[in-house]
């Protein structure tokens, strides 16, 4: 029986099987991250202790150490499920989180693996560093809805330990927050936009 | 006798130990979904409990969903297809029961580290990375023991399900090494969101999409007793899926960093595909217009159909989300929520339902115990997964709006909780319908252990 090399098994195993499918891959998975790997651009860790964090990591390699250890918090607790890390150059999110992601930005250790995310229950967070206090986060981490009464999102006490009856942030907690923090903080410019991320709102036009 | 001599070609062993199993999975994964969305209302029954974190049971629905439930539906119905397509037996009995143990506690421990805290950190893929090796040897050892019998068939003419599940097998192992381990140890950032979002694609495009049409093309014909409607359809069908579907990847993250032709490429790819849809769609609508009645008193048939037209509004839907102006608005709200519900939920659990209605009693030698049951769980699972899909696609147009509108972040929150709540009944619509399933599954299941005198030849 003479059959079509579309109705074959070599058909089918060699070309559909594996043809097209590394066809693919090399054109849309290894062509363009050799193109972005090739730009490069991030700058990488910090090369020093920020200042809100100088009096909880004393030398840099424990502050390095936090980032880490925050960014995986950060995917275990599936925060990356419900914030975005990305800013696209479309409906208006340059104004509300700040200057559009680029490529190079996210090519360092603490992107590996990469947290993009694909849906926003809360707000993207690529932007997030320097935004708010670190006591604010705190706070909201402990019980979102002491903060914001409507949040849903979950809340953290075992990032906390009762000292004399008050949460105070245990190592996890000050990971997350250091890590929460140092988001975003590579990019030039990025409170040029007008938005009031304190108040969450465009000032009044004129 | 017939009986005796199916069941030395196939292994109905590994089958119902593989339908059991996702059975009990799908009772994990809606009330792992049911819960999580209980905290959208401010209503979580756990509030503070580490091990119970609504991102940790989030994480256990979603790979519940893909590992647990479907992974353990298709494994069974391949069992079935390939050793009748092929008239030949699997590699080995005795591997296939025993990579169900291996697979299934491979699954259940996934499930103790997820919500222990060692998730990986890649969507679709968050089996924590210390047991993705495993996962991966066991599938490839599940894919020998499948391509074998077709290998042993190669020079017989294959029917057209067995194009779809041969590909599937080399596709499956390919996409979760490639998924699984290049951007978790390989490529950080925008490198490996771009290989991410080929995974997140393919997962679903070239493991449970060729797998469930492959289910399709082989039950419809038998469960109706009518042909296929043309062949030729289904060679067009196959060979576009296989040309497009790869394509499709960066649609996952458009308007991202990633480079915008890659992005653009996986636009046109998508349209694509939603051309080649309508040949399956039509194949299958045309081999059911030869007897429409069997929709109201041949119980598979009518899942199979409810899946189809589920499959036909979500590849519609694709083409019409995926261009860069509803990407815009929709991407990052519930819109995709409800997609992926009615993707995965609509179509692929209903085609694998189908498939337990045929199978199941054929193996337990009994007819369903209660045909009210199973019309009730039929209903209540249409019913509920529809509503969730217009729901939540309602949802997502706010969400996106008001985004874009610039309103205060927590007012779109806001906006959100009566579609949550209308999210969470339709849950528990399909929680009922699953436990009139199960109702039914028992009672059969009861019938076939009680002694008879002879053995009964079900149609």
């Amino acid at each position: 029986m003479k059959l079509n090399i579309l109705e074959k098994f070599s058909g089918v195993f060699l070309l559909a099987g594996l043809v097209l499918f590394i066809v693919a891959v090399i054109g849309l998975a290894a062509v363009p991250v050799w193109m972005v790997e090739k730009k490069g651009g991030s700058e990488g860790l910090p090369k020093s202790v920020p200042e809100n964090f100088q009096d909880t990591y004393a030398d840099l390699e424990g502050y390095h150490q936090a980032l880490f250890r925050g960014r995986d918090i950060y995917i275990a607790e599936g925060c990356w499920h419900c914030h975005s890390q990305f800013v696209r150059p479309t409906a208006n999110e340059n104004l509300r989180y700040g200057p559009v992601s680029t490529s190079g930005e996210s090519q360092n250790l603490l992107n590996l693996p990469q947290l993009f995310g694909t849906r926003r229950v809360g707000p993207d967070l690529s932007r997030e560093a320097g935004k708010r206090p670190n006591d604010w986060h705190y706070a909201h981490l402990y019980r979102p809805t002491n903060v914001e009464p409507q949040s849903v999102m979950p809340a953290y006490p075992w990032f906390f330990e009762m000292v004399e009856g008050v949460p105070v942030p245990n190592a996890d907690g000050k990971a997350i927050v250091a890590y929460l923090q140092w988001l975003g903080s590579t990019v030039q410019n990025r409170k040029e936009s007008a938005y009031d991320y304190e108040q969450d709102t465009l000032p009044p036009t004129e | 006798m017939k009986n005796n001599e199916g069941s030395e070609l196939v292994d109905y062993t590994v089958i119902k130990m593989h339908f059991y199993a996702a059975v009990a999975f799908i009772f994990v994964v809606i009330l792992t979904g049911l819960t999580y969305s209980l905290q959208f209302l401010q209503k979580y029954p756990f509030p503070g409990v580490e091990y119970l974190s609504p991102g940790r049971i989030r994480m256990v629905h979603t790979a519940g969903v893909a590992y647990a439930w479907l992974a353990n539906g298709l494994f069974a119905t391949l069992y079935y297809m390939v050793p009748k397509l092929t008239g030949y037996r699997t590699l080995s009995w005795g591997l296939g029961r025993g990579l169900f143990w291996a697979y299934n506690a491979l699954v259940l421990g996934s499930v103790v580290l997820i919500l222990g805290g060692h998730a990986q950190g890649l969507e679709w893929a968050e089996t924590p990375a210390v047991l993705d090796p495993f996962i991966a040897l066991t599938v490839v050892l599940f894919v020998i023991n499948l391509l074998v019998p077709i290998f042993k068939a190669r020079a017989e003419k294959m029917y057209v399900s067995l194009w779809y599940i041969t590909a599937a097998l080399i596709w499956t192992p390919l996409v979760y090494v490639m998924g699984n381990f290049l951007p978790q140890y390989f490529f950080a950032g925008t490198s490996g969101a771009t290989i991410s979002s080929m995974y997140i694609h393919d997962l679903v495009g070239l493991f449970v999409t060729p797998i469930g049409i492959a289910m399709v093309y082989y039950l419809l014909p038998v469960a109706m007793k009518r042909p296929l409607y043309s062949h030729a359809l289904s060679i067009i069908g196959f060979w576009g899926l296989a040309f497009f579907y790869p394509m499709n990847s960066a649609h996952h993250y458009l308007f991202s960093p990633i480079p915008l032709w890659t992005q653009y490429f996986s636009i046109v790819a998508s349209i694509g595909v939603h051309v080649v849809v309508y040949t399956v769609v039509f194949n299958i609508i045309a081999t059911l217009a030869s007897d429409w009645k069997q929709l109201i008193d041949n119980l598979p048939v009518r899942w199979i159909f409810f899946g189809t037209i589920a499959y036909l509004i979500t590849c519609i839907q694709c083409a019409v989300q995926v261009t860069l102006s509803a990407q815009s608005i929709i991407h990052f709200t519930d819109w995709v929520v409800g997609h992926s519900h009615f993707v995965l939920f609509g179509t692929f659990s209903f085609w694998v339902t189908a498939w337990m209605y045929y199978l199941l009693p054929r193996i337990w030698g009994v007819p369903w115990y209660s045909e009210g049951l199973a019309k009730w769980h039929f209903w209540l699972l249409a019913l509920g997964i529809s509503l969730m899909q217009i729901d939540l696609l309602a949802a997502g147009v706010v969400q996106g709006m008001m985004w874009k509108a610039l309103s205060p972040f927590i007012d779109s929150v806001a906006a959100s909780i009566p579609f949550w709540w209308v999210r969470t009944f339709t849950g528990i619509m399909i929680l009922a319908g699953e436990c009139c399933f199960l109702t039914n599954f028992y009672l059969t299941w009861r019938e076939s252990q009680q002694p008879r005198q002879i053995a009964l030849e079900t149609a």
